[in-house]
């Protein structure tokens, strides 16, 4: 355990020395907090147009509020995601550092779980760092901590799910522009596939399996702030899948090469 | 130390080593010669637990790299043919990183991190950005890596390739004075440098093992007999070649002698003969009493390179050539002493 540690805190350290974190931290931060200044401001203006008709309609920040920039987040990490994890075995592949990796005495499934651990930590910092916006909300509103702490845990799942997928992307290629490629379309072809159900017209087989695969819809009951079993199954078996697939891809690294 | 059986790796159209064998005894520095795509790093690879053998077994220090790969790898040092730098990181800090997934920690550590600083002298760089490192020094830093750890084993894969002459001496010097510590197996194709390096060399060519043995006895082997230069000279300006030639073969041992050179005053003549029987001595006075001069009288030594090229085009013409026999060197066809 303490291999995957020091292979972590590593990862961590070159992604600080490189401009992708600084890069990361900043466009999420800027895109969150355009929509979070949106939102905020379209809640707001809704709320003083039901004063000036009168009316007393219930409005309530974590649902109006929360919810839809929660959702926002979580398209923007399907955006982002593939920038963390490229690098993450081509390089090392292609600076050929992976020969001291694998023929030091530390096991294939340490490198991968300190490489993916260091990815999760380093969207953990993109998506707690502007969520320190969240406090006027607290300050000058009354919204529930619990479903938006839920809300975080499904994006840090979600998340997980896709960076152990990019993982095993960036392992197949020592070119991280075709691992960060490869890994955007298939984070988009799992954020769209939801979008076959047709809303709910057709529901057959295919249409089923593919709005299961769908991101977004495992997403929804979180965005909701409802923690739930069956969908955080999903994301953990895609975490659990993309891991294995990587260090198999890298245990095979040496059968191949 | 180290011993290598019927080691093959085969691909899916070639096979890149083929049935290997040698022993390596501890303490020994090995050189690992062959051409450009002869398999030395195919075999370091197999041997540093990278990539697996197709068949055949190889051990490190006892262990099987197959079936023991985590207790191979504690004991192996490897140095890639590139150094596996990470360039955005600090010499210090890698050195730390790499002591670490070694299976260093804590004091150890940092005093195992300060010594191979010194050792590999590359301590007034340990602040320095590796990306911003010259290439020499990228080497060294390289050769730390592989000795963190004080692994029993080191294994350096053409460790002075794309060095300037200085650091390449550098380097030898340094790995040379590793020897004593660690059993060092290195690859190169710069014949000099196992001469100056090492104590026993293995060649191999197209996959297959063409020799093993200490460096002094390939060259020996390859001269096959005796060959001694001598350069004759006459005041007078007669000198007839062919009289000299017909004089230096009927001194005892000799076997042929061949005229390398003819010049008016002077002329180079190499004698072959039986190498414990011929005498220089013999060769100096059949010269004087003849009543010409004696110029120059040496053994003409045979560089690794002749024996490299002997054994490789050997190898070329007739693959199943057995090369322990040692009497197949005047078979060869690039032998320049023949010209």
């Amino acid at each position: 355990m303490r291999n995957i540690w020091i292979i972590c805190r590593k990862e961590i350290r070159s992604y600080f020395v490189s401009p992708v974190a600084y890069l990361l931290l900043a466009l999420f931060a800027i895109l969150f907090g355009y929509f979070y200044y949106s939102l905020v401001s379209s809640f707001v203006r809704y709320g003083m147009a039901m004063q000036m008709r009168g009316e007393m309609a219930p409005m309530n920040v974590n649902e109006d509020l929360l919810r839809p920039l929660l959702s926002n987040a979580g398209v923007i990490a399907l955006f982002l995601l593939p920038m963390i994890t490229m690098r993450l075995f081509a390089e090392e592949k292609r600076a050929g550092t992976i020969e001291l990796m694998v023929t030091s005495p530390i096991r294939d499934f340490e490198i991968v779980l300190g490489k993916w651990l260091a990815s999760v930590l380093l969207y953990a910092a993109m998506l707690f760092l502007p969520a320190l916006n969240l406090i006027w909300l607290f300050k000058y509103g009354n919204p529930d901590w619990k479903p938006l702490a839920v809300g975080y845990l499904g994006l840090l799942l979600q998340a997980g799910g896709l960076l152990a997928i990019g993982a095993f992307i960036s392992t197949l290629t020592r070119n991280q522009i075709v691992a960060g490629g490869a890994t955007f379309g298939v984070a988009l072809l799992l954020w769209v596939a939801g979008w076959a159900s047709g809303g709910g017209y057709d529901d057959g087989i295919a249409t089923q399996v593919f709005s299961y695969l769908s991101l977004v819809t495992h997403y929804e009951s979180y965005a909701k702030g409802v923690f739930s079993l069956k969908d955080g199954v999903f994301y953990l078996s895609m975490i659990f899948l993309g891991l294995f697939l990587t260090t198999r891809s890298l245990e095979s690294l040496r059968w191949r090469s | 130390m180290i011993t290598v059986n019927q080691l093959t790796k085969r691909y899916a159209r070639n096979t890149a080593v083929d049935a290997i064998s040698f022993e390596v005894q501890k303490g020994q520095i090995v050189g690992f010669l062959g051409p450009n795509g002869a398999g030395k790093t195919t075999t370091m690879r197999m041997l540093t637990c990278f990539m697996p053998p197709t068949s055949g077994t190889a051990t490190v220090a006892g262990f099987d790299v197959l079936e023991n790969p985590m207790e191979v790898k504690r004991r192996i040092g490897y140095l890639p043919e590139t150094p596996p730098l990470y360039l955005e990181m600090r010499t210090a800090e890698y050195l730390e990183f790499v002591g670490q997934i070694k299976g260093l920690r804590g004091s150890e550590l940092s005093k195992r991190v300060e010594y191979v600083l010194e050792r590999c002298a590359v301590a007034d760089v340990k602040d320095k950005v590796m990306g911003k490192l010259s290439k020499g020094y990228r080497q060294r830093v390289g050769l730390a890596q592989a000795i963190i750890h004080n692994p029993e084993v080191l294994i350096l894969d053409e460790p002075t390739s794309g060095l300037d002459p200085k650091q390449i001496n550098e380097t030898r010097d340094l790995i040379k004075s590793l020897a004593g510590d660690h059993t060092i197996i290195l690859s190169t194709h710069i014949l000099p440098e196992v001469e100056q390096t090492c104590e026993q060399v293995v060649i191999i060519a197209k996959g297959k093992l063409v020799a093993t043995d200490s460096v002094s006895n390939l060259q020996h082997r390859a001269r096959g007999g005796g060959s001694v230069r001598v350069e004759v000279g006459s005041r007078n300006g007669t000198l007839s070649s062919a009289m000299v030639q017909e004089r230096l073969g009927r001194v005892a041992g000799v076997t042929r002698v061949v005229v390398k050179e003819t010049q008016s005053t002077s002329s180079v003549f190499e004698v072959e003969g039986q190498p414990d029987q011929l005498n220089r001595g013999d060769l100096a006075r059949a010269v004087v009493e003849s009543g010409w001069d004696l110029s120059e009288l040496r053994t003409s030594a045979v560089s690794l390179e002749e024996v490299f090229l002997q054994l490789t085009g050997a190898d070329e013409a007739n693959p199943n050539l057995n090369l322990s026999a040692g009497a197949e060197t005047k078979a060869a066809p690039s032998n320049g002493r023949q010209s």
